[in-house]
């Protein structure tokens, strides 16, 4: 039996029968990665010791869990995949790491690639050099949280954490044709995760099927005082009303995601879904969301401006890189701007100076303020879908995953392949991503629901509904 | 310094990237300025909308003022925290001299 192939929910119950030990997990992984990581590095700091003989008690068993690089582990190293953090080992562990610890999950040493602070749609933006696609080598792996798509995908790990800014979770999981929850803002606490976009940013699991989903989500999920933008909201345990069927259920249509510029091949894929939904009970009406087509120009303007403020703490005074003097000159803001120019990448670089623009004075209300406004527009069209229907179904992303180094070049291309998923970050709802199928090409298509404010349970209900009923999140890559 | 038809040329790039704290080349300065261009044309369809008494969003929950008990809780040691910094020097964090 090759363990690594396995759900979480089934080696937990092989680990409760007592046929195997989380040891037998982890060498398994061990000996997978050993053998293709070269290939697809998923994985970054591939020399961090593995603890085979880790044991533990609780409702994990033991089980290993991928966390990607910019969420902190204690004494382990978390460095967002950026030169600027270089060897930084965090003195603390982020909630979700807590959580998923006190239930007996172990804390994979080897880290998860990702693109540079989670700015990306390809890893490609990392440091340590892009993932690959385990479908196809030669195709990105999506991003920001790519390494951890990449490693569920290729059996490099069982499940994983992702990070969601504008969809760091979902767009990689369906480019990888995995499992991608972004939960509400404010389901999960952010502590121990290195800001990006702090009114944006969520954790999530990527797994792969959707009972995965719901069991990871209902550990990391609840209230935390050390987030103060965290709700205090009681956590169901999202596994119970899974298999509850869906007769009955409304989903919306939005038109403005079925448009020019939509592959056709992920197009048909996502009409086939929608009818083994119908067969199921659901019933389907378009609807529309008319400021769809400014969420992403939103998204920019507020994600780099709340950027360039959290990424202003990398001074190389309190932690990482530091650049002592340039030509002579070793003043304290020569050692700021030479820290920053040799630390940062290009996309970091770029985006910090956008968000610097968009706050600058005379810029701020033309950009910042204006992006805020339209944003409260965003919200209110799903909150009229939503007093109507129960949930949203998209693609996860207008085309499969594309070739690597076919956008880096054009950063507005880019961003522009978030175009399905950033809004839900601007509204803060929850959504997720689910396979559907591959296109002519043999790359796995995504299909994202999207509900409304702590409507996690519907969405998990719908996706498993659907996924129970295809065959998708059962293909495996030829690697 | 910021040149009044918000097009983002060089000198503005520039000025910008001197507010970020981030040292730029020539060749470096001179891609920004045409890629931001592109993307701040794009991002100029904002202007298209009426948004008028619209309220801002700065949060999407309307969460308010969270407040805890004004209580002692353990905290990171400070030699911890000095732990991760590149230069230091007895309890303190080490720059380079600011005052002659």
């Amino acid at each position: 039996m090759e363990l690594n192939k396995l759900t979480a929910h089934q080696l937990l119950g092989l680990l409760k029968e007592g046929v195997i030990k989380s040891s037998d997990v982890i060498l398994a992984l061990k000996e997978r990665i050993d053998v293709i990581d070269s290939q697809i590095n998923a994985y970054v700091r591939k020399n961090e010791k593995i603890e085979l003989s880790y044991v533990q008690n609780g409702p994990l068993q033991g089980l290993p869990v991928a966390v990607k690089d910019n969420i902190c582990t204690l004494d382990l190293n978390t460095e967002c995949c950026s030169k600027i953090l270089e060897g930084f080992k965090p003195p603390y562990d982020a909630t979700v790491i807590s959580k998923l610890k006190s239930q007996g999950a172990y804390i994979f040493p080897l880290k998860t690639n990702m693109d540079e602070f989670a700015f990306g749609s390809s890893c490609e933006n990392s440091c340590f050099g892009p993932a690959h696609n385990p479908w196809n080598l030669e195709y990105v792996c999506g991003g920001s949280s790519g390494g951890s798509a990449a490693a569920v995908a290729a059996d490099e790990a069982i499940f994983a954490l992702g990070t969601d800014t504008g969809g760091s979770i979902r767009q990689p999981a369906s480019f990888c044709g995995v499992v991608g929850l972004k939960p509400t803002y404010g389901r999960v606490s952010r502590y121990g995760l290195i800001a990006f976009a702090s009114s944006l940013d969520v954790i999530g699991p990527i797994t792969k099927d959707v009972y995965d989903s719901a069991l990871i989500l209902s550990i990391i999920s609840g209230y935390d005082p050390y987030d103060s933008t965290c709700v205090n909201l009681s956590v169901p345990d999202f596994t119970q009303n899974l298999s509850k069927d869906i007769k009955g259920i409304k989903i919306a249509l939005p038109k403005e995601y079925f448009i020019e510029g939509l592959d056709k091949d992920v197009e048909q894929n996502i009409k086939e879904a929608i009818e083994v939904l119908k067969k199921l009970g659901a019933s389907f009406t378009e609807v529309s969301l008319p400021h769809t087509k400014y969420a992403v120009a939103t998204y920019y303007i507020i994600a780099t401006a709340e950027a360039s403020s959290n990424l202003a703490r990398f001074d190389g005074v309190q932690y990482g890189l530091r650049i002592n003097s340039f030509e002579g000159d070793s003043s304290l803001l020569q050692m700021y701007k030479t820290t920053r120019a040799k630390g940062f990448g290009e996309e970091a670089k770029r985006r910090i100076i956008l968000g610097t623009f968009a706050l600058a004075h005379g810029y701020y209300e033309a950009y910042y303020l204006r992006a805020q406004k339209v944003r409260t527009l965003i919200k209110k069209d799903f909150e009229e879908v939503f007093k109507e229907f129960d949930c949203i179904l998209t693609p996860t992303s207008p085309t499969a995953a594309f070739k690597i180094g076919e956008k880096i070049r054009e950063p507005l291309k880019m961003y522009l392949s978030d175009i399905f998923t950033i809004s839900a970050n601007l509204a803060g709802i929850p959504a997720i991503s689910v396979p559907c199928g591959f296109t002519k090409k043999g790359l796995p298509v995504g299909l994202q629901f999207l509900a409304g404010y702590f409507r996690e349970d519907m969405l998990l209900q719908v996706a498993y509904n659907y996924e129970q009923n295809t065959i998708w999140h059962k293909m495996k890559p030829k690697i | 310094m910021i040149s009044k038809d918000k097009s983002i040329d060089i000198k503005t790039v520039n000025y910008i990237a001197d507010l970020a704290r981030i040292a730029l080349s020539q060749e470096e300065a001179e891609i920004l300025s045409h890629q931001l261009k592109e993307i701040l044309d794009f991002i100029d369809r904002l202007k298209e909308i009426n948004i008028e008494d619209m309220p801002a969003t700065t949060h999407i929950l309307e969460v308010k003022n969270v407040l805890r008990e004004d209580i002692l809780r353990p905290s990171i040691s400070s030699a911890k925290v000095l732990d991760m910094a590149p230069l230091k020097k007895d309890n303190f964090f080490v720059v380079p001299k600011i005052i002659e």
